[in-house]
């Protein structure tokens, strides 16, 4: 079995007295697409922002490729291989689509304590940042201001961002959030397409979504997981019947 | 070191904090309800002064004076509540500060108007003009006695009020979830505007007995609003336990410091250089404990837990 | 080549025609102060200038960075007591006087912003301003150099050599030219790879952090530089008044700064510009009509938050889409 990419060991979270991280293990494995599910106020967001870094967990480990980053502030882990998008839509509104994701690239280029030259035709940034518009399907919309685009095609920015980082694990809270059938399906088909080159762990509540995409999944129920395991074990497992699918 | 000289000056350093106390918690109440920062706060501490001391002239007796005027500054309070300040709780901090450094403005020269540009200054009664023997040897103002026992009484009230009482549940409720309290079917816009209220006369009754220590005049508010400032960002914005604390602090630091940092200063450079440095340094005491705590804890000494 | 000039006329935005038309009124304010014989009208340009100055490095952090300061006139301060000070010792020196000013006011800008940097929203506001009132305390508190009294400079900065700012129309265009290359400095900035990482630290700073940028590293970057343009600038207020005091620094000062740049409209080039003209224009015209002129400035304030939170710059964008 090969080594996880991403893990955490018995992570604990307590916000005043109520454990919304209790006891978990999870392990992403490389090139797998790893579904969190839970109903809400399971501590799936908790979760990823502790695994991303927003958040510092009070007990257990984060280890990257075997290493611990913890206590690793979430700047930092973007440059170990780590990318995030956020459940509600955390992009530049005023800028352009194009900006956004230049943006985002350049965070990897090096310093940017650069004051003179303008980067509005800078090269180095718009080409990468045109190359991820084209997989997330939205190049065409490049001089649109974010905040003018609908709410499925933020979200697809939202993956574009995270992208525009070259990252080897993607953390995706609730990437369809909000959105309608039709923009879900293209949606499925973006990630289905990054499969090869990431590792994504995936925070989702569409379980069609989840059953069409997962490799394994992870359910969680108030802070603690109940069940590991492909979709069909999942699907098949009692004790999350009960807790989440309910009972047929 | 002069035992009696550190008492009595201790006991000046406890009053400015007790002042400085009721003048905090109605900022700190405010923000952490409302999420509004009321730049204007000190005017509000200057109205309460003026009103003061036109009531005494008017009636003769400071106490009266205080009796009336209070109301008064709620009221006040009250106005600015329902005028300017409940139309910006939607809106960023940048135009809380901007909309209330224009009140600032507004009431400044509306103040000058009324009460002209020099300051009013007005005695004491004969009843409180005495002196108390503490220790032997030890004399302390008797007014400024009356000062730290109202202050610590109000402190008291506070403390029950918000502690024990539904008025404070909802105080308490409303600084955490304002949307759940508003699904209680408490009536938010009014509790808004009582702590707004509240506050407003806290701080005039603060104004209020510092007059006839000092006197009132225009610049006072503006003055106080910065030292109120640095009590709630060490207090902790949105507590009130950390703003008695940190205006005690702040208070004592402020006064003993401006007293001694020049003897302390002797220890280990000359006298000369002692004198001049000591007086600069001593203004910027309460900055620098400000800027040391906060390099530690960003958010305060007790900063109110959010959900 | 005429008929390319005219569509440029024709195409340019109704904003971009009054910041050609102020800035051509400011290019010969010395000519019309002549013209007219108003000799005051110099001393209010040169005054606009120069707060200008402050007010786009305000606009550097505020505008474009999102950083709240509310206590940036202590860099005016520091800018002018760096001129006082070796005057005072009868060091004249402009070179010595300025390379002062920017380091003194870049070195309090890194120290506060340090600080200042580590905490967010209300407390970042109350804090600055807190260190700004803490310089205002520092200064008042030296006696040596005049106290609350402030100083007095008998003789403007020297630079030997170069050229001497004792006649007010040669020190106007010297505060001109630098109003412009701060302009285009900042313009240069905001849209450089720094500029864009400030501007996006505003715009949503978890989402930098999340794509790798140490956001407070850029922003206190920012503050520094900010806080160096607006130690210039009084270096050159000081030279301009000859009485330096530490009321230039209070935190009552930085409000009216504030006031100017989002009269003006912040997140714009030249609005620092234009509220500061429209800000001491009012000040000057209302100032004459009653001593009681701040109760009606305080309330236009108001109303300009209630109701045109865009400044100027924000209405003349709204007239241009019409």
């Amino acid at each position: 079995m090969a080594e996880a990419i991403l893990k955490c060991i018995d992570l604990n979270k307590d916000f005043g007295g109520i454990a919304a991280t209790e006891h978990v293990d999870l392990e992403l494995l490389p090139n797998e697409i790893h579904a969190v599910i839970g109903p809400n106020g399971a501590g799936k967001t908790t979760l990823i922002s502790q695994l991303a870094g927003d958040l510092m967990p009070d007990s257990g480990q984060v280890l990257f490729e075997g290493r611990d980053i913890t206590r690793m502030s979430s700047h930092k882990r973007s440059f170990l291989g780590l990318a995030r998008s956020f459940q509600i839509t955390s992009v530049f509104l005023e800028m352009s689509v194009r900006d956004n994701v230049a943006l985002a690239a350049q965070a990897h280029q090096g310093h940017s304590f650069k004051f003179w030259k303008p980067t509005h035709n800078d090269e180095s940034l718009t080409k990468p940042a045109m190359a991820i518009l084209e997989k997330v399907g939205l190049a065409e919309r490049k001089d649109l201001a974010a905040s003018a685009m609908s709410h499925g095609e933020r979200r697809q920015l939202e993956i574009a961002m995270a992208l525009a980082t070259k990252p080897k694990v993607l953390l995706l809270d609730e990437p369809m959030a909000g959105m309608g059938g039709e923009e879900s399906a293209a949606m499925i088909t973006t990630l289905k397409a990054l499969k090869g080159e990431n590792s994504m762990l995936l925070i989702e509540h569409d379980m069609d979504a989840v059953f069409a995409l997962a490799d394994r999944i992870t359910v969680l129920v108030y802070g603690r997981v109940i069940a590991t395991g492909s979709p069909s074990a999942i699907r098949n497992n009692k004790d999350v019947k009960h807790a989440y699918l309910g009972d047929t | 070191m002069d035992f009696s000289l550190f008492l009595i000056q201790f006991l000046n350093g406890l009053q400015l904090g007790v002042l400085l106390f009721l003048v905090a918690s109605g900022l700190t109440l405010v923000f952490g309800i409302m999420d509004f920062i009321n730049l204007a706060h000190g005017s509000l501490y200057m109205v309460g002064a003026f009103f003061c001391a036109t009531f005494t002239f008017l009636t003769g007796s400071f106490l009266l004076a205080v009796l009336m005027a209070v109301p008064l500054a709620a009221l006040v309070g009250y106005l600015v509540e329902i005028i300017v300040v409940r139309r910006l709780y939607h809106r960023d901090h940048l135009d809380h500060v901007l909309a209330t450094f224009g009140l600032i403005l507004c009431f400044d020269t509306t103040v000058q108007l009324i009460w002209g540009p020099a300051g009013v200054s007005i005695p004491l009664p004969d009843w409180l003009e005495g002196r108390v023997e503490l220790l032997p040897g030890v004399v302390f103002p008797t007014f400024r006695l009356l000062i730290i026992g109202t202050g610590l009484t109000i402190a008291g009230m506070l403390y029950y009020v918000v502690n024990h009482t539904r008025l404070g549940m909802l105080i308490r409720a409303g600084a955490s979830n304002r949307t759940m309290v508003s699904a209680l079917g408490i009536n938010i816009q009014s509790l808004f505007t009582l702590v707004f209220a509240m506050g407003a006369a806290m701080a005039g009754l603060a104004g209020m007995m510092v007059t006839p220590i000092t006197e009132a005049s225009i610049g006072m508010g503006n003055e106080i609003i910065i030292l109120t400032f640095v009590v709630i960002i060490i207090g902790g914005i949105g507590s009130i336990k950390g703003a008695f604390v940190a205006a005690i602090l702040v208070g004592l630091i402020d006064t003993l410091g401006r007293s001694y940092l020049d003897d302390l200063f002797k220890v280990f450079m000359s006298a000369q250089n002692a004198e001049t440095s000591a007086p600069a340094i001593s203004a910027m005491l309460i900055y620098i404990l400000m800027a040391s705590i906060l390099a530690v804890r960003p958010q305060g000494l007790f900063p109110p837990k959010i959900r | 080549m005429v008929e390319t000039r005219m569509n440029t006329l024709k195409n340019m935005t109704l904003t971009q025609g009054v910041v050609l038309a102020l800035l051509c009124l400011f290019a010969v304010a010395p000519v019309l102060t002549e013209a007219l014989d108003q000799s005051f009208f110099l001393s209010l340009a040169t005054r606009v200038v120069i707060l200008s100055i402050a007010a786009v490095s305000l606009n550097l952090i505020l505008g474009y960075g999102g950083m709240v300061s509310f206590g940036h006139a202590a860099f005016i301060g520091i800018g002018a007591y760096a001129v006082g000070i070796p005057a005072y010792y009868e060091v004249y020196n402009g070179f010595y006087q300025i390379a002062i000013a920017i380091g003194v006011a870049a070195l309090f800008a890194l120290i506060t912003g340090a600080i200042s940097l580590r905490t967010k929203g209300v407390y970042f506001i109350m804090i600055t301003m807190a260190f700004g009132q803490m310089a205002f305390y520092a200064l008042v508190s030296i006696e040596e150099y005049g106290g609350d009294d402030g100083l007095v400079i008998e003789t403007r900065s020297e630079f030997p050599n170069l050229l001497s700012i004792e006649n007010n129309v040669v020190l106007y265009y010297v505060c001109f030219v630098f109003l412009l290359a701060t302009i285009y400095l900042v313009h240069r900035i905001i849209n450089s790879r720094f500029g864009m990482v400030v501007r996006g630290c505003k715009s949503n700073e978890r989402r930098m952090q999340a794509v790798g940028y140490n956001t407070y590293l850029y922003k206190l970057t920012c503050y520094v530089i900010a806080g160096a343009i607006c130690g210039f600038s009084g270096a050159l207020l000081g030279n301009f008044t000859s009485f330096i005091s530490p009321e230039m620094m209070d935190w009552t000062r930085s409000g009216e700064l504030m006031f100017m740049i989002i009269l003006g409209g912040t997140g714009s080039l030249f609005g620092p510009f234009i509220g500061t003209i429209f800000y001491l224009m009012i000040e000057e015209v209302l100032s004459d009509i009653t001593i009681y002129w701040q109760l009606i400035f305080g309330a236009l304030l108001i109303l300009l938050v209630l109701f045109a939170p865009g400044g100027i710059s924000g209405l003349l964008k709204k007239w241009e889409a019409k």
